[in-house]
């Protein structure tokens, strides 16, 4: 891990080139070939999806990854760059998918629910997430740590009780503004149809890119710069004059309000949300492996801890079912690949990929280049 | 100690005192440290300079007494703010980012006295200049060949030479060092003196030093108190606190036993 910190700081006194791409990327470029191209063909696979293959499932997973990209990514800023460990970032993940259908749901389905959903949604979160940070962050980090969980839980059993506002366990379903409908056409490109779910499916794809590019500015920012000065070792850095419980805040603050714009995304994309689709713990455990396998405190692990993790969720059981089928006749082997054991294989590739690459996978790509 | 004719001074301590359960580690310590003066602080290990060091910049809280800087009280502030009031430390133990290159680390010095650290949309080397800052601050220190390198690769005497250099990039108008060159080889302890020499003839800026070689002292120090067992115990004049029996025998006996 510590070779992978280490090279997250690109090397600071080559000359300054100039360039879009360089602003684009807040000058923390992949610094691997393999790295750059494996993102390259994320990217790509992204744009081209609703072209390249037919079908709601392809189109289901590509918007998937997306929204986990920037709630993984959003994680990172936490975890990898500022060192602190929150259990709540499904809270505000569920927050705003909560908003957008709540919004949806009563105020009927227009453009402006949409944005009185969102705003209140990044207004209590950013409440949340200050007022957290504030009572735990002056004591210790791990304190912090138990907080989260503790108001996490007290979150989700009010999401499935409170079942007047929220729908409860079974969630909420609401109609999307009219342009985001399945019916909304403007004609065919490419032998595609150009509907409503086309340009919901580009309304996920841009916004999750704008706020990937938007969090990889600021941990490159002075304020990014503090935040792995306080990870790397915080009583120094309050001695250099920064306050560390502010800038602690301010990062659970801006983590929590870029969670709260993909649960957002999510909520619009699924047409429903509900304790199971963004609050749960399980989807919490998720994003913490989608961030240490692809690495941490690197932002593109984001990137590709997300890629794998939701490829491998939606196509290792269907994988798996085909080799089970195929191994029918060995009692022990078929029942060792039936689909339902697929999480036993993720976790033997977790502890695998954790095991030989301790700095994730972009880690192990940086140290090959 | 400060008579009324002088100026106000640069920090005070009043009655300053910690206790760790029954131990009093510093003991109602009242110092006054005049602007442009370089005080050395000697005593026995455990005599209570470091706590005092930490009492001062905010490390710990004290139990009783006060500090002031330029006759305004900072007790309850934390150390960072206490940065910005212009005390400066730099520490017995190095205490650096040990992943980051030595040019980010004293980068994140001179940033934080900018005042830059809460810009967010910017990219970090926007600030052109805080870098060309942080790059003269290390030829200073001779160490501008190992800018890329991180501290946990670089050597002892390196390392001290960083400390000093980020507290340099700070700037302050109180420099805290506390014994800047122990452990260093003794080819490489008159930079770091020469420095401290180069800090002191500015006359702007207020020293505290905290030193066991006695020779380092002499050379430096316009003043010497003592601290033993964490009461003050002596003042004044280096060559008479050094004459002085308490000191003869509080300390110097007990440096020779150490050494």
């Amino acid at each position: 891990m510590t070779d992978a910190t280490l090279s997250s700081l690109p090397v600071s006194s080559l000359p300054r080139q100039g360039g879009l791409l360089r602003t684009i990327l807040s000058a923390d470029p992949p610094r691997s070939k393999a790295l750059s191209l494996l993102l390259l063909v994320v990217l790509l696979a992204l744009v081209a999806t609703p072209f390249a293959l037919p079908g709601s499932q392809p189109l289901g997973t590509a918007a998937k990854i997306c929204i986990f990209i920037l709630l993984a990514a959003s994680y990172d800023l936490l975890l990898g760059y500022t060192g602190i460990v929150s259990f709540a970032h499904t809270m505000f993940f569920g927050i705003g998918g909560y908003g957008i259908a709540i919004a949806l749901n009563k105020l009927g389905a227009t453009w402006s629910s949409v944005f009185i959903g969102l705003v209140a949604a990044l207004a209590l979160s950013a409440a949340l997430a200050f007022i957290i940070g504030l009572v735990s962050l002056r004591v210790r980090a791990i304190f912090f740590s138990m907080i989260t969980l503790a108001v996490a839980s007290a979150v989700l059993v009010l999401a499935s009780q409170m079942s007047g506002i929220t729908g409860g366990e079974d969630g909420m379903s609401f109609q999307l503004p009219p342009e985001l409908r399945p019916a909304f056409k403007l004609g065919t490109f490419l032998d595609t149809a150009i509907n409503g779910r086309l340009l919901a499916y580009y309304l996920v794809f841009f916004v999750a890119l704008g706020m990937f590019l938007l969090l990889l500015r600021i941990v490159n920012s002075p304020f990014g710069r503090v935040l792995q000065a306080i990870r790397e070792n915080e009583f120094r850095a309050e001695a250099l004059g920064y306050r560390v419980v502010s800038y602690r805040i301010a990062a659970s603050v801006i983590s929590a309000l870029a969670a709260t714009v993909a649960g957002a995304l999510l909520a619009l994309w699924l047409r429903y949300n509900g304790p199971d689709t963004t609050l749960s713990f399980a989807i919490m455990i998720d994003v913490l492996l989608m961030v240490v396998i692809g690495g941490m405190g690197t932002m593109y692990g984001a990137v590709i801890g997300a890629a794998l993790f939701v490829l491998a969720q939606s196509y290792l059981q269907v994988l798996m079912g085909s080799i089970s089928e195929s191994l029918a006749a060995v009692p022990l082997l078929a029942s060792l690949t039936h689909p339902d054991r697929w999480l036993l294989w993720l976790g033997i590739l977790f502890v695998a990929s954790v095991y030989a690459f301790p700095g994730g996978i972009v880690g192990r790509l940086r140290k090959t280049s | 100690m400060a008579s009324a004719s002088n100026p106000t001074p640069a920090l005070e301590t009043r009655g300053l005192t910690i206790r760790f359960g029954g131990h009093v580690a510093v003991n109602a310590v009242s110092c006054a440290f005049q602007p442009g003066t370089l005080t050395a602080i000697v005593g026995p290990n455990g005599a209570g300079k470091t706590t005092y060091f930490n009492l001062i910049s905010g490390q710990l809280k004290a139990t009783a007494g006060s500090v002031l800087v330029d006759g305004r009280d900072i007790t309850r502030l934390p150390a960072s703010a206490r940065t910005h009031r212009g005390l400066g430390r730099a520490f017995q133990l190095t205490n650096l980012f040990p992943q980051l290159t030595a040019l980010e680390n004293v980068r994140l010095a001179i940033q934080s006295r900018a005042g830059a650290g809460w810009s967010m949309f910017n990219i970090w080397d926007t600030r052109r200049d805080l870098i060309e800052e942080a790059e003269a601050m290390l030829e200073t220190v001779h160490l501008a060949d190992k800018r890329h390198l991180s501290p946990k690769t670089l050597s002892h005497g390196d390392q001290r030479k960083l400390e000093v250099a980020l507290l340099m990039a700070l700037d302050p108008k109180i420099y805290m060092f506390d014994e800047p060159t122990a452990g260093m080889s003794v080819d490489e302890v008159p930079t770091v003196l020469e420095l401290i020499h180069q800090i002191k003839a500015r006359g702007d800026r207020t020293i505290l030093l905290v030193e066991h070689k006695m020779d380092v002292v002499r050379s430096l120090a316009d003043r010497i108190i003592v601290l033993h067992n964490g009461a003050l115990v002596a003042d004044g004049e280096p060559a008479s606190v050094i004459a002085s029996p308490i000191v003869q025998e509080a300390y110097l006996g007990l440096e020779a036993a150490h050494d």
